[in-house]
C-alpha cells in the first residue's frame, strides 16, 4: 500500500515528473549513492493512521500518574493561561523558522524584541538575547561569557546552584581549561567568608543561584561587590516567577543573569522543551552568546527587527564563535513573551505573591509536625523551602507517593549527609486544602 | 506595528487570578524584596490576541507559504503530532518524578515512548544505541564532539583537532571548540567532495575525527566515502556524520553500516516536527557499539520484565548534556510522526524530497547556474553569479522572491559557492508549487533584464522593506525603552 499522507504529489504525478526530468525510476535518481551502501532492510513498523497513532499515544499517557505535586527543584507547575496556547499554536509562528529573512519574519523578529524587553525589565538588566536552550545551558554559557571578558579561567560556583546545573556545568568545562571549584554552602546561603578568601585576580566568575536550590534568597549585593573588587564578574541563575517580587539581581549588580523561563507559560513536559535566558549588561553584549533581535529602520523611515551582531556567531566566526549555539528555542520565548503580556504588570506580581503566601502556608502548617524541623531556620524563602525531617526524606516521599502526593524532593541524591532533608515547593495553582491533607498525610507517615 | 509595551493602559486586566484569603505572609523580609513591579504591558485578553494575531501575519510559514529553506528541510509538520505532544499525561508530567522513589513507575508512558522512539531512531540509522538528550543540532554536535573526547581519553590516544570540509556548516567548528579541540578545516571541490590528497595531508596520529555532512551542504553524495573512512580510522579517528540532510537518504542509507562512528539527527527538519520560528529543536546522537559507553546519562533501560528505569551508573559516561531526557515535547512530536510514516513512509519521504529537488533543478538549469552537472540529492544548489551581469545578486533575487509569496531559499551559503542559491523543497510540496515557484524565479530574472531597479528595491509588499542593519548594529537598540 502506498502512503503518501506526507508527499505533496500523488503516484502518478510523480511519475509524470520523473518522466520529465528525464529518469526512469526512482533508483536513477540515487545512482550517485553506491548500490553496497543501500538498503531496504528496515524493522520499523508499518504506518498507522492519525487515529491509531493518538490512539498509541493515549495509551502511553495513561500510563503515567498525576499527583498532587509539592515537587519543584526548579521547575515549577505553574498556570497558563489558554491565550497562551491558543496564540503560540497559529501555524504562522510555530511552522517559521530563524528569522534570517527579516521581511518576511517580522512577527517572530518583534515578538523576540519585545522578549528581550520583557526579560530585561524581570532582572533589571539592560541587555537580553533571543534565548538559549535551558537554565543549565545558560548557565554555562554565563561562564563562558565571563572567561571572554575577563581573560580569566577559574570560577567559583556556590553549591547553592541547582546540582543539576553544576553536573552539566562540569560536564562542559570538562574538555576546556577552566578551573572549576565549588563552594559548600554555610547555613542554606553562600559562604561569604570562603568565597572572600578565594577570590583574588585569578577569578573570572562567581556563580550563584537566587533564590538558591533549597529555596533560600540572599542578597548577594555584597558577595558581587567583592567579585568587582578583584575584577571578577558576578553570574547569577534566577527563577524569573519569583522576579514578580523578588530583589532582582540587577540591583545587586549582576554582570550576567541567566535563568530557566519555564515557569513562564510553559508546561513541566518531562524536561523539555525549556527556555534559556540571559540578561546582560550593554558593555557586555558584544560577548553574548546566540541570536539577539535591534531595532532599526527601512529606506523610508518605519521601524523593524533584524537579527544584529551577527559576527559573533558560528555562522560567520565558525571555530571561533562567541558559541555553537544556532536554533535555540524561539516558540518558548514566544510563550513566555505572551504569558507575561497576559499577566501584566499586576497579574504577574499576584501571582508570585500567591506562590510566596502558599508556600508560607505550607510551611507554617508542616515545620509544626513533630519529627520535622526547618532544615535553616530563620531562612526567607519565596515558593519552596528545605525541612528536616526524624527519617529518611526519599522514604517518606515514597509513602507519600501511594497516597496521591508528590510530597517534594529528597535532596539527599545531591547533597551529603542531607538523606532526611525534603523540598517543598509551592505554586499558585495548589490549594489551602491539598496543603492541609499533605500536612495530615505527613504526620501520619513520620 | 506598535509593541506591546506601546499599547500598555494604565489598570487593563487580562489574567483574573483565584481571590483568596491570605492564610500566610510571605517569608520575605523587606530587604529581599523588590522595589518596584516590573514594567510588563497592562492590556485585555482581547488587545493581548489581536497583538499576537497581528504580529503572526507578519510572518511568512510553512503554513501559509512556500518555504524552500536549503539545509533546513521545511517539511510540512502534522497537526495530530501537536495534539499528542499537548496530552496532558504527557505534557503535564514532572521531570524530576523518575528520581522519587519508585518514581520510575510514575513515568512509564513518557519512559517507554522515549526507549521506542530510540529504538526507532537505532533501526533507521543502522546504530548500536541512541541518546534523545541533546535539545538542537548544535547541541547534538557538541555532544557527539565530547564523546569523542571521552573516547580517546579512554584510550590514552593524544588527539588535538578535528577535520571538518570548508563547506560544513558553521556549527560544526564552533561545536569541536566547545569540545576542546582545534579545527582543521579541509579544501572542498565545485561539487563538495574532500580532495582525498588534501585529507591524507591533514590527517595525523593527532587527529581525533572527521565531522561529515552527507550529502553534503551542496546536495550531492560524497564520493569516495569508503576511502575516506579507512584515512580516518586508520589514526583511530572517528567518523561524526551530520544528519542535517538525512532527508535525502532517509530509508535507503543507514549512516552506521557505511563507516561512520557517530550521527546527529535534527528532529526539526528529517522528522518534522516545527521550526517554531527558530527552536525549540532536538539533536538526538546515535553511536556505534565501542561508544556506547560514553553517551550521556541517564540512559533509559528496559528491564526484563517489560518496565522502564533510569539508570545514571555510567562511569565512562561524557555526563550531563542536558538537565533530564531532552526536549521531550518535540520527541514526543517526532515519535507520532514516525509512528504515522512508518516503514514504507521512509523511503516514499527521501524518493519523494530528491524528486521534488530534481525536478526544480532541471525547471532553474536554464536560469541559474546549477553546481550539479548531473542529478542533486534532496537540495539543489546554484550559484547566481551570471545575475551580476545585469546588476542585481542573489540577494535581490531573494528580496523580489517574497513579493511573490514565497520564502527565499538559503542563500549565500555554502559559502564556497559564490552568490549561492540554495533550494530544498522537501517531499511535502506538490508539483503545482514547484512549478509556481519557478515560473516565479524566471519572471523575477526576465525583470532583472529589463528594470534592475525593480528588484534592488524589493520586497514592496511586506510590512517593512529591506531594513539598515549597519545601523541595528550600530546602535544597539535591543531592548524598548518607554518615552515618559
Amino acid at each position: 500500500m502506498s502512503h503518501t499522507t506526507f508527499l505533496g504529489s500523488g503516484r502518478e504525478e510523480q511519475q509524470a515528473m520523473l518522466a520529465g526530468i528525464g529518469a526512469r525510476g526512482f533508483d536513477e535518481l540515487f545512482a550517485d549513492v553506491p548500490v553496497e551502501y543501500q538498503t531496504a532492510d528496515f524493522n520499523v513498523p508499518e504506518g498507522r493512521s492519525e487515529l491509531e497513532m493518538l490512539q498509541t499515544l493515549r495509551a502511553l499517557a495513561a500510563k503515567n500518574s498525576t499527583l498532587t505535586n509539592f515537587c519543584g527543584g526548579g521547575f515549577y507547575d505553574h498556570f497558563i493561561p489558554s491565550a497562551v496556547d491558543a496564540l503560540t499554536s497559529r501555524g504562522e509562528f510555530f511552522t517559521a523558522y530563524t528569522p534570517y529573512q527579516p521581511e518576511a519574519s517580522q512577527g517572530t523578529l518583534q515578538s523576540i524584541y519585545e522578549f528581550q524587553t520583557a526579560i530585561a525589565r524581570l532582572t533589571d538588566m539592560e541587555a537580553a538575547n533571543a534565548s538559549l536552550y535551558d537554565g543549565g545551558t545558560a548557565l554555562f554559557e554565563g561562564l563562558m561569557m565571563a572567561l571572554r571578558i575577563t581573560g580569566r579561567n577559574k570560577v567559583l560556583v556556590d553549591e547553592g546552584v541547582n546540582p543539576i546545573y553544576r553536573t552539566m556545568l562540569r560536564c562542559y568545562t570538562r574538555n576546556l581549561s577552566i578551573a572549576y571549584e565549588e563552594i559548600p554552602l554555610a547555613d542554606g546561603l553562600a559562604d561569604r567568608a570562603t568565597f572572600r578568601q578565594k577570590l583574588d585576580k585569578s577569578i573570572a566568575a562567581v556563580l550563584v543561584q537566587n533564590p538558591n536550590f533549597f529555596g533560600c534568597l540572599d542578597d548577594l549585593t555584597d558577595l558581587v561587590e567583592a567579585a568587582h573588587g578583584v575584577g571578577a564578574l558576578a553570574v547569577f541563575s534566577v527563577y524569573p516567577m519569583s522576579l514578580g517580587i523578588v530583589k532582582t539581581p540587577g540591583v545587586m549588580g549582576a554582570d550576567v543573569v541567566t535563568g530557566e523561563g519555564q515557569s513562564l507559560g510553559l508546561p513541566l513536559s518531562f524536561g523539555g522543551p525549556y527556555l534559556g535566558f540571559m540578561a546582560t549588561r550593554k558593555a557586555h553584549v558584544r560577548k553574548m552568546p546566540g541570536r539577539i533581535v535591534g531595532a532599526t529602520h527601512d529606506a523610508q523611515g518605519r521601524r523593524g527587527f533584524v537579527l544584529t551582531l551577527q559576527a559573533r556567531e558560528q555562522h560567520i566566526r565558525r571555530e571561533k564563535a562567541m558559541s555553537n549555539i544556532c536554533t535555540n528555542e524561539s516558540l518558548c520565548a514566544l510563550r513566555a513573551t505572551i504569558y507575561l503580556a497576559l499577566m501584566g504588570k499586576q497579574g504577574f506580581v499576584e501571582a508570585a505573591r500567591q506562590c510566596a503566601v502558599r508556600a508560607a502556608y505550607a510551611y507554617e502548617r508542616l515545620h509544626n509536625i513533630p519529627g520535622v524541623h526547618p532544615a535553616f531556620p530563620g531562612r526567607y524563602f519565596f515558593n519552596e523551602f528545605a525541612l528536616a525531617l526524624s527519617r529518611d526524606a526519599a522514604e517518606v516521599v515514597s509513602a507519600l507517593i501511594d497516597q496521591g502526593i508528590a510530597a517534594g524532593f529528597p535532596v539527599g541524591r545531591y547533597y551529603a549527609g542531607m538523606q532526611n532533608v525534603l523540598l517543598v515547593a509551592c505554586t499558585e495553582q495548589r490549594t489551602k486544602a491539598e496543603v492541609d491533607i499533605l500536612a495530615a498525610k505527613l504526620e501520619n507517615t513520620l | 506595528m506598535q509593541l506591546i509595551y506601546e499599547k500598555s493602559v494604565a489598570g487593563r486586566r487580562a489574567v483574573q487570578l483565584p481571590t483568596r484569603r491570605d492564610d500566610a505572609q510571605p517569608r520575605i523580609n523587606r530587604q529581599l524584596l523588590r522595589a518596584q513591579a516590573a514594567e510588563l504591558p497592562e492590556l485585555s485578553e482581547l488587545d493581548v490576541v489581536r497583538h499576537y494575531t497581528a504580529l503572526s501575519r507578519r510572518n511568512f510559514s510553512v503554513d501559509t507559504h512556500f518555504y524552500p529553506l536549503g539545509s533546513c528541510t521545511m517539511k510540512y509538520n502534522p497537526k495530530a503530532c501537536e495534539t499528542a505532544a499537548a496530552l496532558p499525561g504527557l505534557a503535564g508530567l514532572h521531570p524530576l518524578w523518575p528520581q522519587l522513589r519508585h518514581g520510575g513507575l510514575l513515568t512509564q508512558g513518557a519512559l517507554q515512548l522515549l526507549y521506542e522512539t530510540e529504538r526507532l531512531l537505532v533501526e533507521i540509522c543502522g546504530m548500536a544505541e541512541f541518546t534523545l538528550q541533546p535539545l538542537a543540532g548544535a547541541h547534538g554536535e557538541l555532544t557527539g564532539c565530547m564523546i569523542m573526547a571521552a573516547y580517546h581519553r579512554d584510550r590514552g590516544n593524544k588527539k588535538t583537532h578535528i577535520l571538518i570540509p570548508d563547506s560544513a556548516h558553521g556549527t560544526n567548528p564552533a561545536s569541536a571548540a566547545i569540545a576542546g579541540y582545534d579545527v582543521c578545516t579541509v579544501p572542498s571541490d565545485a561539487q563538495g567532495n574532500m580532495h582525498l590528497d588534501a585529507l591524507r595531508k591533514a590527517v595525523n596520529a593527532e587527529t581525533a575525527g572527521l565531522m561529515l555532512t552527507c550529502p553534503s551542504t551542496l546536495g550531492l553524495f560524497v564520493d569516495h566515502l569508503k576511502e575516506i573512512a579507512e584515512i580516518i580510522h586508520g589514526v583511530d579517528g572517528l567518523m561524526y556524520y551530520d544528519g542535517a540532510n538525512l532527508n535525502a537518504i532517509l530509508g535507503r542509507v543507514k549512516p552506521g553500516k557505511i563507516g561512520f562512528d557517530l550521527c546527529q539527527l535534527n528532529l526539526h527538519k528529517s522528522f518534522s516536527t516545527p521550526h517554531g520560528g527558530g527552536g525549540p529543536g532536538s539533536g538526538p546522537v546515535g553511536v556505534v557499539e565501542k561508544l556506547r559507553p560514553f553517551l550521556p546519562v541517564s540512559r533509559i533501560v528496559k528491564r526484563s520484565d517489560g518496565t522502564f528505569s533510569l539508570n545514571y551508573d555510567e562511569p565512562r559516561s561524557i555526563g550531563y548534556i542536558a538537565p533530564f531526557y531532552g526536549n521531550f515535547g518535540i520527541i514526543i512530536r517526532a515519535y507520532a510522526y514516525l509512528l504515522m510514516l512508518g516503514r514504507e513512509g521512509l523511503r516514499e519521504t527521501s524518493d519523494a524530497a530528491v524528486l521534488n529537488a530534481n525536478y526544480l533543478q532541471e525547471k532553474l538549469r536554464p536560469w541559474l547556474k546549477a553546481v550539479a552537472p548531473g542529478r542533486c540529492m534532496h537540495e539543489c544548489v546554484f550559484s547566481g553569479e551570471p545575475l551580476k551581469a545585469h546588476g542585481v545578486h542573489t540577494l535581490d533575487l531573494a528580496k523580489a522572491l517574497i513579493d511573490r509569496g514565497i520564502h527565499p531559499p538559503t542563500i549565500y551559503f555554502p559559502l564556497n559557492v559564490s552568490e549561492a542559491f540554495m533550494v530544498e523543497p522537501t517531499e511535502s510540496e506538490s508539483r503545482e508549487t514547484l512549478d509556481g515557484f519557478a515560473r516565479s524565479v524566471s519572471e523575477v530574472l526576465e525583470l532583472a533584464k529589463r528594470d534592475p531597479d525593480a528588484l534592488h528595491h524589493a520586497p514592496v509588499t511586506t510590512p517593512v522593506g529591506r531594513l539598515d542593519e549597519v545601523a541595528a548594529a550600530k546602535n544597539m537598540d535591543l531592548v524598548f525603552k518607554s518615552v515618559p
